[in-house]
């Protein structure tokens, strides 16, 4: 499912969903500048509970990502027991295959897996926003160009092509973090350039140009403050479908090198006992599962702010 | 020119430039992978002079332009080759050819996406509307809860979920959905319900968030506003005022995930052991039999381009003031 | 002693038969249901029932399968095709030994330079063609000749010529003597096939065996039906048989608990104590031949030292890999490739355990305070292979040796790490003797020769030992071989395999053959429903 296109890229076929990419983009004539913190802390005060819920799953989160060393009872590949320790006493999930303690596992595995998701997503961002940003603005052949060859790489399946290119380049962990990054950088390129097309024709954009101002401040300082809501959404789902591409690649023999702990790999690895009903292996892909409903919880949130929508509560 | 006819017209052909650019770059890819058919095949038990004779046999000697050139050559004239690994054929001396390796597996990946779709597409824009029309109420968190925990559990996992819930427990379902071209349709619908019902419910929360964000966010439009206020009810607006403006996105969002339902479900495949196109790639790719890989990502990419261009279609339909040029 | 109690010990005797017995038993006016019970009680296993449709599940198989011998890279292809649509000229028993199929007798003249073979009268194809000794020579050299594609064209490399003598009998003359010779014609990958003008066909799926082709989906499944005209006595006892493809584990293991297959083989192992508690399941073990080895090649630094090898040896933890890797389901090797069941095996001395103050001494003896190695894995070298690397790194870290373990990938494996990379893992199936295995892996010059190693003594003593025919001499020759590998090889031989699968209690079967998997693939002719 990490393949399948999520909710808001939808947004980047041209013209189809330009309604609603208006409708997202419309309001904020200009970033906040000044107070940027009070109003921060004032939209925090009116913040739905759900809002309130997914800040703290993600701050919880980050804190054991952070000081995972601190926090995990025992080391990341220590072999510490048994195999297959029953939950409690000393090991408070047990063990896994090869008698690693799957809590420290868990936690590490925090570190890993946010790390991986927070370099590849930002690195497809960074690929795909500037391209779909100059491609936006410039137009013209580098619009065909770039269009065209990512329209291409949308037509191959993803999942098949991330193996393939595994393969030739080698599975270390940059090469997957690369591959996985540009991949999924088309999605971005599509929806940047979409929701960007519609800013560059409004008149500030055409001002900037007449005086004169350089391509990288027009986009920086002009377009991309207005196209940020969208991005940020989309932001909020590309980040958990990282795991799943991994825990995709996994199931299909490739992955994250050993004895590296990563949730994808990990639900994985232990997937076979769910078939006799113990649910250890439900811990890692619920520790999936609540961080992506805690991202899109604020990314809700957020849309819901920008979106000017006065919404009846 | 009916407009219409001309936007097809011109999609169509970036979808044939696509469609040959995917061709280069899949085989490109397959001929950087290390080794080659006859190394694959013979694995660990292969000699320099075994590889040396299968390479002669298949024409892997000769240089990989002249084989693509060959090859283009050949689907140009509707000829798409035969496997490697038919190196003359399968019982009673026929020879494999691409065509009769892809087509039963095309036709059962079509079933199960038809099944699945049938189920899901209904079922995504009820209850994207429903939630729209009752947002913020416990029935629409509850839908929004439910879907993102579906969509943030990997597949296969959701797969061993059902099997174990639906199959061995309470044997409801067959757990393997290893149909053959003889099985009769009753059979084939049931030996599916499971792997259909895998693919449904990763695919309804993607299609039913769309349904519901895209209404939601109509609902802030000044028409809708005005019908609000003349007193229209909140379910007619939806359906009358909202929906038809939303079709664009909602179509789109579908075309994607029906075209995922074709191309991407090779995890689904495995676990299930159901015979599809993906399976049949993965396989290829990993044999570099070229031509069945070659023809299988022709047949995804013309499925992908395919979907899009309905999409846009129903959008244009829907909403014809995108034909205007800005 | 009664009447009835006499003509059971007859039986017990081999005097009368089974079906003589229950025919007296039926004229003193005894049920069928109680004589056979006597029977069993007197230790006489019930005769094997006919009929009934088996379906099995297999671990392998892909689509780009064919029926081709040559290939054959998977029990996706050996089972079916070889090991219940065709026959060889021998056959392994299951206890090892070499029983005649095709063949009635097999005689060696000349050191074991030339052998004749009495081929079984009477024997047709599928399609009603007579069995006769052109078959034989077309079966054989399709894997000969320059431009052979086979798998099997390394091993038929010793022959020199193979002629037909008269219609039943054939005549190999091999390069040097080889007094296993009747192993290697058991290989799945020479199945005899109907031939013209001496050239073996493969593609008309027709063969001598015990079944027949129905249909086949490569990659998908493979159903056949029984060959009534099989020239084994009461074989097979199937009527039909379907052999299915489920690649992933747990599919396979809810395909027999849900009642969809009645075999599966590979059964889970980390799952293995749950599935036992299925009342209706049974689990069937047997040690084979094959190994779980990480080759080191001797020509590459540091390998190159004998006594960096021997560190490495001394500072792996077998038991543990044993334990959880293989969860107990496995024999812990010595370094030495043969295993424990193979003719003419021997325990080398010392044993190498986990002894990491001996790996830190002879790391010393090469000049070495510490080491630093890599060790390339994949689990498509073997299932484990990763985890293998993992807890060795933690075992060797004691004997101040760091082996870094670099996971590459699956795809490719063959091509680029096996025979390239210095460290690698590696899974051999193991072969039914002695010389086959040090022939094909561990010989000066082998293809496959994975550690690179040459050594003068074991390869001159490897030749005499393939000639000789007196027992007596063969296994003091092959003790030493294998005290050669064990001392000096660059093999880290892990453990021997155990074959671990599982199948619904509908099934019965006798001992379980160790020589490949799936009872020595011949699973479909050897077992029947109870």
């Amino acid at each position: 499912m990490s393949l399948s296109a999520e909710d808001l890229e939808t947004l980047g076929r041209e013209g189809a969903t330009l309604p609603l990419a208006e409708a997202l983009v419309e309001p904020p004539p200009l970033a906040p500048r000044r107070g940027t913190l009070f109003a921060a802390w004032r939209a925090l005060k009116t913040a739905p509970l759900t809002a309130w819920f997914g800040l703290i799953v993600i701050l919880a989160y980050a804190f054991v990502a952070i000081f995972a060393p601190l926090v995990a009872p025992y080391g990341e590949s220590a072999v510490v027991a048994n195999q297959y320790e029953p939950w409690g006493g000393k090991f408070i999930f047990g063990t896994d295959q090869l008698g690693r303690d799957m809590l420290s596992r868990l936690i590490y595995g925090a570190r890993n897996t946010i790390g991986i998701a927070v370099l590849t997503t930002g690195l497809s961002f960074t690929i795909g926003g500037v391209l779909g940003l100059l491609a936006a603005i410039i137009g013209g052949w580098t619009e065909q160009l770039l269009s065209r060859a990512v329209d291409m790489l949308m037509a191959i399946p993803q999942l098949i092509f991330a193996l393939m290119l595994l393969s030739i380049f080698g599975s270390s962990l940059p090469n997957l973090i690369i591959i996985i990054a540009v991949l999924d950088s088309t999605r971005v390129f599509r929806l940047t350039r979409a929701v960007a097309m519609n800013i560059v024709v409004l008149d500030f954009v055409e001002a900037a140009r007449l005086q004169g101002e350089r391509l990288a401040w027009i986009m920086s300082r002009e377009v991309l403050p207005n196209i940020l809501p969208p991005l940020v959404a989309e932001f909020g789902l590309r980040f958990c479908f990282v795991f799943l591409t991994i825990s995709a690649l996994s199931f299909l023999g490739l992955g994250i090198q050993p004895p590296t702990a990563d949730w994808g790999s990990m639900v994985r690895e232990n997937a076979t006992l769910i078939a006799y009903g113990d649910v250890t292996p439900l811990l890692p892909a619920a520790c999936i599962a609540l961080l992506t409903i805690a991202v899109n919880f604020v990314v809700d949130w957020f849309l819901h702010k920008t979106s000017g929508l006065r919404d009846e509560h | 020119m009916n407009p219409i006819l001309k936007t097809v017209l011109q999609r169509l052909g970036l979808g044939l430039v696509t469609l040959f650019l995917v061709s280069i770059v899949i085989f490109s890819a397959v001929t950087m992978l290390p080794g080659d058919f006859a190394t694959a095949i013979l694995g660990q038990s292969a000699t320099p002079e075994t590889v040396a004779a299968f390479q002669r046999q298949i024409g892997l000697d000769r240089p990989p332009l002249l084989r693509y050139l060959f090859w283009i050559g050949g689907v140009l004239q509707g000829n798409f080759g035969e496997s490697f690994s038919s190196a003359g054929g399968l019982g009673g001396g026929h020879a494999r050819t691409v065509v009769s390796l892809i087509a039963p597996r095309l036709k059962n990946t079509l079933f199960l996406a038809s099944f699945a779709a049938l189920i899901a597409v209904p079922l995504s824009l009820v209850l994207g509307m429903l939630a729209a029309l009752y947002r913020n109420s416990i029935f629409d968190r509850l839908v929004n809860l439910v879907t993102l925990t579906s969509i943030s559990v990997p597949e296969f996992f959701i797969a061993y979920i059902l099997m174990l819930f639906l199959a061995v427990r309470f044997p409801l379902f067959y757990s393997l959905a290893s149909v053959s071209p003889e099985t009769p349709f009753l059979e084939r619908v049931a030996r599916c319900a499971l792997p259909a019902l895998t693919l449904v419910l990763v695919i309804v929360a993607h299609m039913m968030r769309m349904t519901r964000a895209a209404i939601i966010n109509l609902l802030a439009s000044p028409y809708i506003e005005t019908a609000r206020l003349k007193g229209v009810s909140p379910g007619r607006i939806i359906f009358r005022h909202a929906l038809p403006n939303a079709w664009a996105p909602i179509a789109t969002v579908i075309a994607l995930n029906l075209a995922y339902l074709i191309v991407g479900v090779v995890v689904v495949e495995v676990v299930f052991v159901y015979p599809g196109i993906g399976q049949l790639m993965v396989d290829s790719v990993s044999a570099r039999d070229i031509p069945v890989v070659q023809a299988c990502a022709l047949v995804f990419a013309v499925t992908y381009i395919g979907f899009n261009l309905a999409a846009d279609v129903v959008s244009i339909i829907t909403n014809p003031r995108l034909l205007r040029p800005r | 002693m009664t009447e009835l109690g006499y003509w059971t010990e007859q039986v017990k005797k081999g005097r009368i038969s089974r079906r003589e017995f229950m025919g007296r038993a039926a004229a003193l006016g005894v049920s069928t249901a109680i004589a056979t019970s006597l029977l069993s009680k007197a230790g006489i296993a019930a005769e094997p029932k006919k009929g009934g449709s088996a379906r099995f599940g297999l671990a392998h198989g892909a689509t780009t399968d064919t029926m081709d011998p040559a290939a054959y890279p998977d029990t996706g292809t050996q089972v079916p095709f070889w090991g219940s649509m065709s026959n060889s000229l021998t056959e392994v028993d299951a206890k090892g030994n070499i029983t005649m199929d095709l063949c009635e007798s097999m005689e060696s003249a000349d050191g074991a330079k030339k052998w004749v073979c009495k081929l079984r009268k009477g024997v047709t194809f599928h399609n009603g063609k007579d069995f006769t000794a052109d078959d034989v020579v077309g079966s054989f050299r399709y894997h000969m000749g320059a431009d052979s594609k086979s798998a099997a064209k390394a091993v038929l490399e010793q022959v020199a010529d193979i002629k037909p003598d008269d219609k039943q009998t054939v005549i190999f003359e091999l390069k040097g003597g080889n007094a296993d010779f009747p192993y290697v014609v058991s290989d799945y990958h020479i199945p005899i096939l109907p031939s013209e003008n001496g050239v073996g066909d493969w593609r008309s799926g027709v063969r001598t065996g015990p079944f027949t082709l129905v249909s086949y989906e490569p990659g998908v499944r493979a159903k056949l039906k029984r060959n009534p005209n099989y020239h084994k006595p009461g074989r097979p006892y199937f009527d039909d048989v379907e052999f299915l493809t489920i690649a992933d584990v747990t599919a396979r293991t809810n395909a027999l608990t849900t009642g969809e297959v009645q075999w599966i083989s590979r059964a889970d192992l980390k799952t293995l104590n749950l599935l036992t508690r299925n009342p209706d399941v049974a689990v069937t073990e047997v040690t084979g031949y094959g190994h779980y080895v990480f080759p080191m090649d001797v020509t590459v630094p540091p390998f190159d030292n004998v006594d960096v090898r021997t560190a490495l040896k001394w500072a792996l933890n077998r038991d543990d890999i044993a334990k959880k890797v293989f969860l107990g389901h496995a024999v812990v090797a010595n370094d030495s490739p043969i295993a424990p069941s193979v003719k003419f095996a021997a325990d080398p001395k010392p044993r190498y355990t986990y002894d990491p103050d001996k790996a830190k001494f002879h790391l010393q003896k090469a000049g070495m305070q510490n080491l630093k190695v890599n060790l390339s894995v994949a689990d498509t070298a073997f299932n484990g292979a990763i985890d293998a690397g993992v807890l060795y790194q933690e075992h060797a870290k004691a004997a101040g040796i760091d082996i870094n373990v670099v996971r590459e990938p699956n795809d490719g494996y063959w091509d680029n790490v096996w025979l390239k990379k210095p460290w690698c893992a590696d899974y051999w199936g193991g072969r039914p003797t002695c010389d086959w295995m040090f022939t094909v892996v561990y010989a000066k010059g082998a293809a496959w020769n994975e550690t690179k190693w040459a050594n003068p003594r074991f390869n001159d003593l490897l030749v005499i030992a393939r000639a000789e025919t007196d027992e007596k001499k063969r296994a003091d020759m092959y003790a030493e071989l294998q005290q050669l590998v064990h001392d000096d090889g660059g093999a880290v031989v892990l453990v021997f395999n155990n074959y671990v699968d599982a199948h619904s209690k509908k099934l019965a079967h006798s001992e379980i053959a160790p020589n490949w998997e799936v009872d020595g693939l011949r699973i479909a002719e050897r077992w029947w429903f109870a």
